[in-house]
């Protein structure tokens, strides 16, 4: 297998569109066009922007200016939500490289994508559908990377998923299918503090015992959301992945602990439905960056997966 | 090593878990695939129920956003019972939900609960077609002085080039003006459906133009997209409606940017 794929990051380009906004040790929010006018009235601030890449797949209009000034003064982090690299199937090459031109465009600090899948043969699911833990899923998904990080000449940080579901099939933890999807491709991991709480609580493990086992030194990015709560069949709380609300204390005790071991990488709050005014997002950020800043006395190892 | 099992669409699925967790996804009579439990063996059943709702209700939610002057136009309970009906059967084909909801207007003249709203399958074209032309590549519309320089003798030989984000929707209903009316807040005021209306879309900077096109001013337009020179277009126009305005039609298609100066759009 490929130890550590020779995926060199690109050079910088003489021709950049963009300056280099640094992202380490920053937090960071959604980036919701309805926020656009406050952003750019308070101008530019410390914070990255995180959106979703498929929002500007369009060749053209509002999300591309849109986008454009708040990279000209910001990091932004592109986030891959339909790339179904644990998928099955071979991965949508017209998708590929619609995601490749982004980050040719914008020149993102941070690239990321989920260990979920969301196409099948030609249907669009429009959700982060969960998958086995077994030896053949594991060497599909390791070529997906591989493909995704050759074509954008960068490593990508992975998702952990939040799941409602286990498959009698899995024969591996998600940590470590995790950790060989590491080893084998050299991508980073983006951890979703949230989703740790939510798989944790729906599946009857511990946050601390999952964090623990997780392979941190190769964290690249934190997320944190708010999540909703419903039951499951017999009545036990099932919590729901919901981004529609402010961050659990649970999740921001989880949070202070990772940051504690990791120290201050980059951390974004998701808020994707019943989108507040921006004060109360940036809010959020804000006391992400109070801990970050808090932690950052601590030793503070490059961040081996942003861009310079 | 027993030989990869791939099928007409290359779909590598040895650990078999795709085919069977999307195949009850929208198809609320099948039972959730039996390889799936909670913790300890627990049922999964509402568990699932998690996966078809998000399915479901996002994809319903996409083409409320897409479509909000017939959510508004039929209200909530309506339309997300259509919607959730052109989901199970003709679900997303593209990870760009800006691109779904192609197939609506056509559900809609379909769909027998509508029928007594012959005029919606229109307005929503208008509404897909407003989508496209906010997504569609920049370019700089033609100016006037450029036609302008052009000798007179030399104008019924030009040929335009269509700006992407431009469109024209026919309708024999007031499309544009229910359309209009309820794309903005405040009360609707009572419209007679029952005029036909022409709808131009367009974006010559960053906002979306919809406007209700003068008589013969579709054909012109639809004739000069499709890179009729300009004389033939005139007269395909006139022919149509014999109060074609044949300066007021070029005042308004260069206003609205309907055509660009781009030899070809500001493709990324």
């Amino acid at each position: 297998m490929n130890q550590q794929a020779n995926i060199q990051r690109a050079p910088v380009s003489a021709a950049s569109r963009f300056p280099a906004h640094p992202v380490t040790g920053l937090a960071g929010t959604s980036f919701k066009h309805q926020h656009l006018p406050t952003i750019l009235a308070d101008g530019p601030q410390r914070g990255f922007f995180e959106v979703h890449a498929e929002n500007y797949m369009g060749a053209g209009g509002p999300p591309h200016d849109a986008l454009t000034r708040i990279r000209r003064d910001h990091p932004v982090s592109l986030h891959g939500v339909c790339m179904s690299i644990g998928g099955p199937q071979p991965l949508d090459k017209a998708h590929l490289g619609r995601f490749k031109a982004l980050v040719d465009r914008y020149e993102p600090a941070l690239v990321s994508e989920h260990l979920a899948w969301s196409t099948h043969v030609t249907s669009y699911y429009n959700d982060l559908l969960p998958l086995p833990y077994t030896q053949p899923t594991l060497a599909r998904v390791a070529e997906h990377i591989e493909e995704v990080q050759e074509a954008i000449g960068r490593p990508i940080l992975l998702e952990n998923p939040s799941t409602y579901v286990l498959f009698t099939q899995s024969t591996m933890s998600e940590t470590d299918f995790l950790r060989e999807l590491v080893r084998r491709t050299g991508c980073g991991l983006l951890l979703d503090v949230n989703n740790v709480f939510v798989s944790a609580t729906n599946h009857g493990f511990a946050a601390l015992d999952y964090l623990a086992d997780f392979p941190l030194a190769h964290v690249g990015e934190v997320h944190l959301a708010g999540h909703a709560e419903q039951t499951d069949d017999e009545g036990d709380l099932l919590l729901i992945d919901s981004h529609d609300g402010p961050v659990a204390d649970a999740v921001w005790k989880l949070f202070d602990i990772v940051i504690a071991q990791r120290g201050p990488v980059p951390t974004l709050v998701e808020w994707d439905s019943d989108i507040p005014e921006w004060p109360v997002l940036k809010a959020e950020a804000t006391a992400a960056q109070a801990i970050l800043d808090h932690h950052a006395q601590s030793i503070i190892p490059g961040n081996a997966y942003a861009a310079r | 090593m027993r030989p990869a099992n791939l099928n007409s669409h290359g779909v590598d699925d040895r650990s078999g878990y795709a085919a069977e967790f999307v195949a009850a996804l929208l198809d609320p009579e099948r039972a959730p695939p039996v390889f799936i439990s909670g913790p300890n063996g627990k049922a999964a059943t509402k568990r699932y129920a998690v996966y078809r709702n998000n399915v479901t209700v996002s994809l319903i939610n996409a083409l409320a956003a897409t479509f909000p002057a017939i959510l508004r136009l039929t209200g909530e309970d309506f339309f997300r019972a259509m919607a959730r009906l052109h989901v199970r059967t003709t679900p997303p084909t593209s990870p760009l939900l800006f691109e779904y909801g192609r197939d609506l207007p056509e559900f809609i003249e379909r769909y027998e609960h509508a029928r007594s709203l012959p005029w919606l399958a229109d307005v929503a074209r208008i509404e897909r077609a407003w989508l496209d032309a906010y997504h569609a590549a920049d370019a700089k519309p033609l100016l006037p002085e450029t036609l302008a320089a052009i000798p007179p003798e030399q104008l019924g030989g030009v040929v335009l080039t269509p700006h992407p984000a431009a469109r024209v929707v026919r309708s024999r209903y007031s499309a544009v003006t229910i359309f209009a009316a309820n794309r903005r807040d405040g009360p609707v005021p009572r419209i007679d459906a029952g005029e036909p209306e022409d709808a131009l879309i367009a974006r010559p900077a960053l906002d979306v133009v919809v406007r209700r096109l003068p008589p013969g001013g579709a054909e012109f337009l639809s004739r000069l997209s499709a890179g009729e020179p300009l004389g033939a277009a005139a007269e395909a126009a006139s022919t149509s409606a014999s109060d074609f305005d044949i300066s007021a039609n070029i005042a308004g298609m260069l206003e609205a940017g309907v055509f660009t100066d781009d030899r070809k759009g500001n493709e990324q």
